[in-house]
């Protein structure tokens, strides 16, 4: 299977999680990541920097109207939903919060999967809230790869395990052992 | 038939419909965005497929216009991102008070939480009774919310925090009269707001101003609908106008990026050259 896209769904403990992950995945790693980290609405996304450090990929935050392109990492804009449309470009929405959140993991990954069907891969990582689980039940109606931090090793494990009670995923790992999958399966 | 399996042309078909009918025109938003919000509509009102969607939207009025709000912006706050509104005292004051009279559009209203702020502003600065605020929405139903000038006393607590932000000294709480639910704005703030429909989409330039704000309007456009919005805003500024994005727009999508310096490259503010 051919993957176009990851998307990652994180909100408390991701700073933690995403440095590990981050700093495991390798400098040829093509395949477009897009991240949803809940954040204050008001963060200059100065974490970005932090994990952009120890990473051999390059971070940006994901500009309106955006072309995604390969080898590259984004991160959904404090106070803004990110959205895919069906061309692969990003649009941004200020719209309501969705399960608390602006931007919302469930906003992403729902866009993400109508946009790339099957072609996708959702990864749920630490969370203390149940955003990210009607959008993993929709990659997964959709035929995409449905990955989620087990639950046990997540420094919040309330996120991962309200997926996995709502959806029949397909992996449950721990952060090791999803760069080593990510690496095997879009391996060209 | 799923709502997941809802086709981009089944979709541009609704769209197609409500314009003829209706004259509203979504067919150049966001694809994305509109694909949500029907879906949420069809999950509210138990709508199992587009087609049964589209004969609702034809045939019930007050459907449609539901379905209009949904597809509609609303949300705003006022002061919203205060560093804009600090940077406009800053850097956009001192050039409109050059004027013996400023015209002001606010181009997507809503509710008109922007609107108000704008007009604190001229009235701390002294500039209001020379002022008049075009605040327009093709949303008649947000615009009498507007127009009446009424917002939940529950807001205020963050709009007081975003004024202060945005360099306000003033006390928040003299500029409305609260009851227990609601605060009514000031009339001395309403009185130089002229609240008017008007369509991005589909309506020309109806007033020459100085000072153009659109801020995350544009981000529910597609390209092409943005460039010719763009067009629309440069016929109506004056030279030296000023034009105030959201914090996530550009001119960079336009043919018209160079015909503008930029005030503030942060805020989206930019002024049209002469």
């Amino acid at each position: 299977m051919n993957y176009e896209a990851i998307v990652i769904g994180v909100s408390s403990g991701g700073l933690n999680a995403m440095k590990i992950i981050f700093s495991l995945l390798p400098k040829d790693f093509i395949t477009p990541i897009i991240i949803v980290q809940h954040i204050s609405p008001h963060s200059d996304n100065q974490w970005i920097k932090h994990i952009n450090d120890d990473s051999n990929l390059k971070f940006k935050e994901a500009d309106e109207k955006e072309k995604i392109e390969h080898g590259k990492v984004y991160i959904a804009p404090p106070n803004y939903h990110l959205i895919i449309e069906k061309n692969k470009i990003f649009s941004l929405s200020i719209d309501e919060r969705v399960n608390f959140a602006r931007p919302s993991i469930d906003v992403l990954f729902e866009s993400a999967a109508e946009a790339y069907k099957n072609k996708l891969i959702g990864v749920i990582l630490t969370g203390s809230n149940n955003d990210g689980t009607k959008g993993m039940k929709l990659i997964n109606e959709y035929g995409g790869l449905t990955i989620v931090q087990d639950p046990t090793t997540a420094e919040s494990k309330y996120m991962p395990a309200s997926v996995i009670a709502a959806v029949q995923v397909n992996y449950i790992l721990s952060l090791n052992g999803i760069v080593d999958l990510l690496i095997k399966i879009t391996q060209p | 038939m799923n709502i997941k399996d809802t086709s981009e042309l089944e979709i541009s078909s609704l769209l197609e419909d409500v314009y003829r009918k209706y004259g509203y025109d979504f067919r150049q938003y966001s694809e994305a965005h509109i694909m949500r919000r029907i879906k949420n509509r069809m999950t509210l009102s138990g709508i199992e497929d587009i087609s049964q969607m589209q004969s609702k939207v034809l045939n019930d009025e007050s459907f449609a216009s539901q379905l209009l709000q949904d597809l509609s912006i609303t949300v705003t706050e006022m002061f919203r991102d205060p560093e804009f509104y600090k940077s406009l005292r800053e850097n956009v004051i001192p050039i409109l008070k050059t004027y013996p009279f400023i015209k002001i559009w606010h181009a997507g209203c809503s509710t008109g939480a922007e609107a108000y702020s704008m007009a604190i502003i001229m009235q701390e600065e002294g500039l209001y009774d020379r002022t008049t605020i075009y605040a327009t929405d093709f949303n008649q139903h947000v615009l009498s919310h507007a127009k009446e000038g009424i917002f939940s006393n529950k807001l205020m607590k963050e709009y007081t925090a975003n004024y202060q932000l945005s360099g306000g000294n003033e006390s928040f709480s003299g500029y409305y009269t609260s009851d227990s639910d609601n605060v009514i704005m000031n009339q001395s703030l309403k009185k130089n707001i002229v609240w008017a429909n008007h369509n991005l989409v589909t309506d020309s330039v109806f007033a020459e101003v100085h000072l153009i704000l659109c801020r995350n309007v544009l981000i529910y456009f597609d390209i092409n609908l943005q460039n010719k919005v763009q067009k629309l805003f440069y016929d109506s500024l004056i030279n030296g106008g000023i034009l105030c994005l959201g914090s996530k727009e550009g001119l960079r999508f336009t043919d018209l990026d160079k015909e503008y310096s930029e005030l503030d490259k942060k805020q989206k503010i930019f002024k049209k050259k002469y």
